[in-house]
């Protein structure tokens, strides 16, 4: 009776929790859903029916309209984040290995102070210091420029903390020091005995400094003014405008182009993403 | 060995220079900024471009404008509530999944699946996601209006995007929509870093699984919740890509965050550097004081790791002093 019973009470368990991710499931899907088919099918059809979920036949048209009508640019849009991401991506990489590297491989006075400094400054967003930044920027007419976006990422201290986590139990400083006896210098033995043994934690770090530096919308509004120079972020906000106001395929097109690279990215290194999550410290 | 002394000291000046990069990227766009932002605060700087300016006669006027402001306010109580709105479920909903993801004795299929999908939202640009969702709440003939008429439950389509409730609350829902996710995978993680034995004593003990979550799950989770609480509260208060693109900050203020508002002063209008300069110090120091309180709870683990090192390390450079052998370091 008592084992009937838990079985019973397992199933409802079991079905229950099913149903729920299921829901969940469509509810992180749906959105998704419609944008595709809606990118697919005419004003005209959306006004009808705003949820279907079968694709039309014009995709093409939905384009024409896009590339003809207002400022939205997706493919200069592309170029420009890809341009900032990879730098941004590169510096953060980069210099994060190299800090955590003085951090763990060397005994200096300072260390310590300056892992603390380094905690401290962690939690520190960007967007509070913007006005002073824009200020500064504009004074020495950096602004319509990919450089302010670029460069600070050198200092990018979550990277620095999760790097010298992954450092101290992979770097044994036996390795470092045989080098050290056959001549190596120190920035040889950084680069060529150090990065490559990061190659895992560098993977992991570089897809979230990049999605980070491709997603953010504040700092490039603030400094970049040109058309030309849009990122996608701001592309995207450009659909919310007027001239879009009637055209609601061309909108749900545009938005799918610029998600469309990160579905590609997330869909193939998801596997990668979700530990890098799981290792904490990435929420914003 | 005679030269190791000198040895130590020469490799120690790789560690500064090692951090250089870091630390001057950190003194000329951190840190000059924040001070730049700050003295602004104090001065009569406002107009497009400007960048002639005076410390005002009285120097906290601005701030005490801005605390008095009513837009200011409005705003950080409406930073405070979207982000309530959000956490509750957010926090609820992770739990729920994580108890069951880690549960021991029903084991869930397509674990894999689900985590990928509940976390996809989270990687999509915001302001992506926020025009998707100004389309999908559409009036009169959005997805989500086209599904409340042709399921009956509504007679009249209903304008979502000019009531002040409603778009509060699609903010929220959007927030939670890309949260929940990462908050369940990173819980999910805290789960599975608590020691097994403890559920097994608890599994013999005959405890079941309501019990043993609340009674062993919770307890231990204690650190990971208050990171995930901190964290969230942290980016909750910087609210702005959302908020931002998807009404921006309408209707009448009622999703105009601190952020927003900030922006708005300084980018806009009449170009308030100096308000929007003060308003940013006091987001700072708010944001400043809940940092300080994560920094305090992750404290006591870290440094009694970095202590473990310095101790073993100690203990390493005693020992080969001893032997009189090789250099270290």
């Amino acid at each position: 009776m008592a084992v009937r019973k838990k079985n019973a009470s397992n199933r409802a368990f079991i079905i229950s929790a099913y149903v729920f991710c299921a829901f969940l499931t469509v509810l992180s899907l749906l959105p998704f859903i419609i944008m595709i088919v809606n990118a697919t099918r005419s004003t005209y059809q959306i006004q009808q029916h705003a949820i279907s979920l079968v694709p039309s036949h014009f995709l093409k048209s939905n384009f024409e309209v896009l590339k003809d009508k207002g400022s939205f640019n997706a493919f200069k849009g592309f170029k420009n984040s890809l341009i900032i991401s990879v730098g941004a991506t590169a510096c953060t990489i980069y210099f994060s290995t190299m800090t955590a590297f003085a951090l763990v491989a060397y005994d200096w006075k300072l260390r310590k102070p300056f892992f603390t400094f380094i905690m401290a400054v962690l939690m520190i967003p960007a967007q509070v210091t913007s006005i002073g930044f824009y200020q500064f920027m504009y004074k020495i007419h950096m602004t319509n420029n990919f450089l302010p976006l670029i460069l600070p990422a050198i200092a990018a201290p979550t990277c620095v903390f999760f790097m010298r986590q992954y450092m101290i139990p992979s770097l044994p400083m036996e390795i470092l020091q045989s080098a050290r006896i056959d001549g190596a210098g120190e920035f040889r033995i950084f680069n060529q005995i150090a990065l490559p043994m990061m190659k895992p934690a560098m993977a992991t770090q570089a897809i979230f400094s990049f999605v980070s530096s491709w997603n953010q919308l504040f700092l490039p509004s603030i400094l970049i003014t040109k058309n030309e120079k849009f990122t996608m972020p701001m592309m995207v906000a450009l659909l919310n405008g007027d001239i879009y106001k009637t055209e609601y395929g061309s909108v749900y097109l545009g938005l799918f182009l610029t998600v469309l690279p990160l579905l590609v990215v997330y869909f193939l290194l998801s596997k990668y993403i979700i530990a890098g999550v799981a290792l904490g410290g990435v929420k914003g | 060995m005679p030269n190791k002394q000198h040895k130590g000291i020469s490799y120690a000046k790789y560690g500064y220079l090692f951090s250089l990069p870091f630390i001057v990227a950190f003194l000329i766009f951190s840190l000059y900024p924040t001070i730049y932002t700050l003295i602004l605060g104090f001065t009569d700087c406002k107009g497009l471009g400007n960048t002639d300016w005076h410390i005002l006669e009285h120097p906290f006027d601005n701030f005490k404008n801005v605390i008095h402001n009513k837009s200011f306010v409005i705003s950080l109580k409406n930073t405070i509530t979207i982000w309530l709105m959000n956490f509750f479920p957010q926090i609820t909903i992770a739990l729920l999944l994580t108890a069951w993801f880690t549960s021991r004795s029903n084991e869930i299929k397509g674990k894999g699946f689900f985590k990928v999908v509940f976390y996809m939202p989270n990687i999509i640009t915001a302001a992506t996601v926020a025009v998707l969702f100004k389309a999908i709440f559409a009036y009169p003939i959005g997805p989500v209006n086209d599904l409340l008429l042709s399921s009956g439950v509504k007679d009249t389509a209903y304008n979502f995007l000019v009531s002040k409730s409603a778009a509060k609350l699609i903010v929220a829902f959007i927030q939670f929509w890309t949260w929940y996710g990462n908050t369940m995978i990173v819980l999910i993680s805290g789960v599975l870093g608590i020691s097994p034995d403890i559920y097994e004593a608890a599994e013999i003990d005959g405890a079941n699984g309501v019990q043993t979550f609340f009674k062993i799950t919770i307890p231990n989770l204690k650190t990971v919740l208050l990171y995930t609480l901190v964290t969230s509260l942290v980016g909750g208060l910087n609210m702005y890509d959302i908020p931002k693109v998807f009404l921006d900050g309408g209707p009448d203020n009622a999703t105009l965050t601190t952020s927003v508002y900030i922006q708005k002063q300084a980018f806009s209008g009449s170009y308030l550097y100096n308000k929007a300069s003060a308003a940013s110090m006091i987001m700072w120091v708010i944001i400043v004081i809940c940092s300080a309180v994560l920094f305090w709870i992750m404290r006591d683990k870290d440094e009694a790791k970095l202590n473990k090192e310095i101790k073993l390390a100690q203990k390493k450079a005693k020992l080969i002093a001893e032997s009189g052998g090789k250099e270290w370091l």
